[in-house]
């Protein structure tokens, strides 16, 4: 594998959490909801998606839970901050506080677990290729998976009548409720959508990226996955953008340390926080271009009549 | 027969002085039936967790000392809070607070400052740091429009890293076996006890004077109130001429202030060096206090009491019952989860009426 390639592939494989946890939001928020809990459901994704990876020794079996227990934990909040209307910056805080503590508290006997975790694909002909075929056909499968994600999320939003409605909840729900759509029941299933990516985020760094459970091994990539939405200006294009840009900000950290930079390992590992709050204020510099893309109702607890 | 919520003509103070208390049975409730699953006695486990702890002299000593970086901490917060200012970055603020008050008390080091000048200026330079800290997302907000909830919240891993960084390489004990941490403070930068043999220092007062300065400024002072009108109502605040811009800036450095002083009583108190990690998550815990706190000075200060019995039962519970003290972030975000979901009786009331569904 040339270094180019190498490089490429794991880039790819460094953002894809990221894409999962973004498009996700990205959803929510374009039906008007803010969640803040992304680290939070991340996490009971990863610890989730671990422990039944470790015990079926399925890493699939792994993912489909990680899936799950995000969707699960989301529902909390769309209970709370849907049904009963509480504030869903609060709400949001909470399910990330509560997902930190519940993660680390069921973890704790797999800390030193080791698992046999998701092979890249090899399709026979096709992966060995010259120069193409590591390039296109030898990521790991859930890799593709957030690809498809991409296009299915693009698609959904912007071809179909589905996302339509949602948009239409997002930007007036009183008119979408006038028209006659359930508002909440749509919120409600975009938050699902929402907590379920979050936990495939999680499931794909617990059982293929790295594999193995660490304590807060998301180190605040559900946070920076908020920052990339609006990063994106609410366009899933650009989050796929977004998502690799900071991937290999990740990356050149582990590159510049191999390479012998002479600044402590500490320093570099700022890199990827700091570019998140410099990208976020660059973008958020244009306040009439935020208001102009963000959905009109984000945050806002809707009351029907 | 369907029942709904109405919305009450004024919310009811009533059930927003109830809804903490609520919170805290249901929480109680839940640790029973977890208790119970998990295969422990619940009464046993329960009795470990929040009465054990607190048994003695020093277990009350104990609660105080944890109670004070979250009073101290959660007040600030809450001064942002109530103008829809979000620090949630506490912690990376604690962490400055802790850096620049010990790395003052490293760099006087044995030389003969008293205690009485030493340890003010500690505290005036964790205030400063925290402070600084807290600025950069203000700035960020006021100038560029920036989120202050992310940008607060990435500068808590940036702060850990930068302690990590100065006690893994330049701040290094030289005679510390090669250990990620600072050398010892000397006596004098070092609080004093309040009670004999228990570590309840000099801070529990701090923190007791800062909430009361929080309740003159939330209820005696005009910019208090007029915080307090910007979160109730931002468009009224803003009709009139009610500086979010101000408001962004004041909430922001209460919480840091407040935060670093937080992380200099945690340094010269219970921990009495600079080590890579020197909050088990107070900056965090402080967020669900001010919530439980009804954003109060006094409600802050019980609800401080409250969560520290929750840490000290963590441990009590790894202890005496063999469970991973991460249980404590369990039980603080059920409360939080009980406390926002019990609120909605605060502005609805249930109401049923005959008849199908519409």
């Amino acid at each position: 594998m040339n270094e180019i390639t190498q490089i490429v592939v794991l880039t790819l494989a460094a953002g894809t959490p990221l894409v999962f946890a973004a498009l996700g939001e990205l959803v929510v928020e374009k039906s008007g909801v803010l969640n803040l809990g992304v680290e939070g459901m991340m996490l009971v994704g990863a610890v989730a998606s671990f422990i039944v990876a470790a015990r079926t020794h399925s890493p699939w079996l792994g993912v489909g839970t990680g899936a799950l227990a995000g969707a699960a934990l989301s529902l909390v909040f769309a209970v709370l901050a849907l049904s009963l209307r509480a504030n869903q910056v609060a709400t949001g805080l909470a399910l990330s506080l509560f997902g930190i503590g519940l993660s680390a508290f069921v973890g704790r006997p797999y800390m030193s677990v080791v698992i046999e975790g998701m092979k890249p694909v090899s399709i026979p002909g096709l992966s060995d290729l010259p120069v193409v075929g590591k390039l296109l056909f030898a990521h790991g499968p859930l890799v593709y998976a957030s690809l498809a994600l991409f296009v299915l999320v693009h698609l959904f939003l912007s071809r179909t009548r589905a996302g339509l409605v949602l948009r239409a909840v997002g930007e007036s729900p009183q008119s979408a409720h006038a028209i006659g759509y359930d508002v909440i029941g749509i919120r409600y299933l975009a938050v699902l959508f929402g907590g379920a990516c979050a936990g495939l985020g999680g499931a794909f760094l617990a059982v293929a990226y790295t594999p193995a459970w660490v304590e807060g091994m998301t180190a605040g990539r559900g946070w920076i996955a908020l920052a990339l939405v609006v990063f994106a200006t609410w366009k899933p294009w650009r989050v796929m953008i977004g998502a690799y840009l900071f991937g290999s900000v990740t990356l050149a950290q582990f590159q510049a340390q191999a390479a012998g930079v002479a600044l402590s390992s500490q320093l570099l590992a700022m890199l990827p926080y700091v570019a998140t709050i410099v990208v976020l204020a660059i973008i958020s510099r244009d306040a009439a271009m935020i208001r102009l893309n963000a959905p009109a109702s984000l945050g806002k607890p809707y009351h029907p009549a | 027969m369907r029942v709904y919520l109405e919305a009450r003509p004024s919310p009811s103070r009533l059930a927003a002085w109830m809804t903490p208390v609520v919170a805290a049975v249901a929480t109680i409730v839940v640790g029973f039936v977890v208790f119970g699953a998990l295969g422990k006695d619940p009464f046993a486990a329960l009795r470990a967790f929040f009465i054990e702890p607190i048994a003695t002299r020093y277990g009350i000593a104990e609660l105080l000392l944890k109670a004070t970086p979250l009073m101290l901490i959660a007040t600030g917060l809450a001064i942002g809070y109530r103008a829809n200012v979000w620090n949630i970055g506490a912690e990376g603020q604690l962490t400055l607070g802790a850096i620049a008050g010990g790395g003052l008390a490293l760099a006087v080091g044995d030389a003969p400052w008293p205690s009485f000048l030493l340890l003010p200026a500690m505290f005036v330079a964790g205030a400063a740091a925290g402070m600084a800290w807290a600025a950069i997302p203000a700035w960020l907000r006021t100038r560029f429009n920036a989120n202050e909830i992310l940008t607060s919240l990435m500068l808590v891993y940036v702060a850990s890293l930068l302690l990590s960084w100065l006690v893994h390489g330049p701040w290094r004990d030289p005679e510390g076996y090669n250990f990620p941490q600072s050398k010892m403070f000397d006596a004098n930068a070092m609080l004093p006890i309040l009670v004999p043999d228990t570590r309840l220092n000099a801070a529990f007062l701090l923190g007791l004077a800062i909430v009361a300065l929080a309740w003159i400024f939330v209820r005696r002072h005009v910019v208090g109130f007029e915080m307090r009108v910007a979160g109730l109502a931002p468009a009224a605040a803003n009709y009139a001429g009610i500086s979010m811009r101000r408001n962004v800036w004041l909430g922001m450095l209460a919480g840091g202030a407040c935060a670093g002083l937080a992380g200099v009583g945690e340094a010269a108190g219970p921990i009495g060096q600079l080590l890579p990690s020197m909050s088990p998550g107070y900056g965090f815990a402080a967020i669900i206090v001010a919530f439980v706190g009804r954003l109060h000075p006094g409600g802050i200060a019980l609800a401080s009491v409250l969560m520290s019995l929750l840490y000290l039962g963590g441990e009590s519970a790894q202890v005496n019952l063999g469970l991973p003290s991460a249980v404590t972030g369990l039980f603080e975000g059920t409360l939080l989860f009980f406390l926002l979901a019990a609120d909605v009786f605060v502005n609805y009331r249930l109401r049923a009426v005959a008849g199908a569904p519409t």
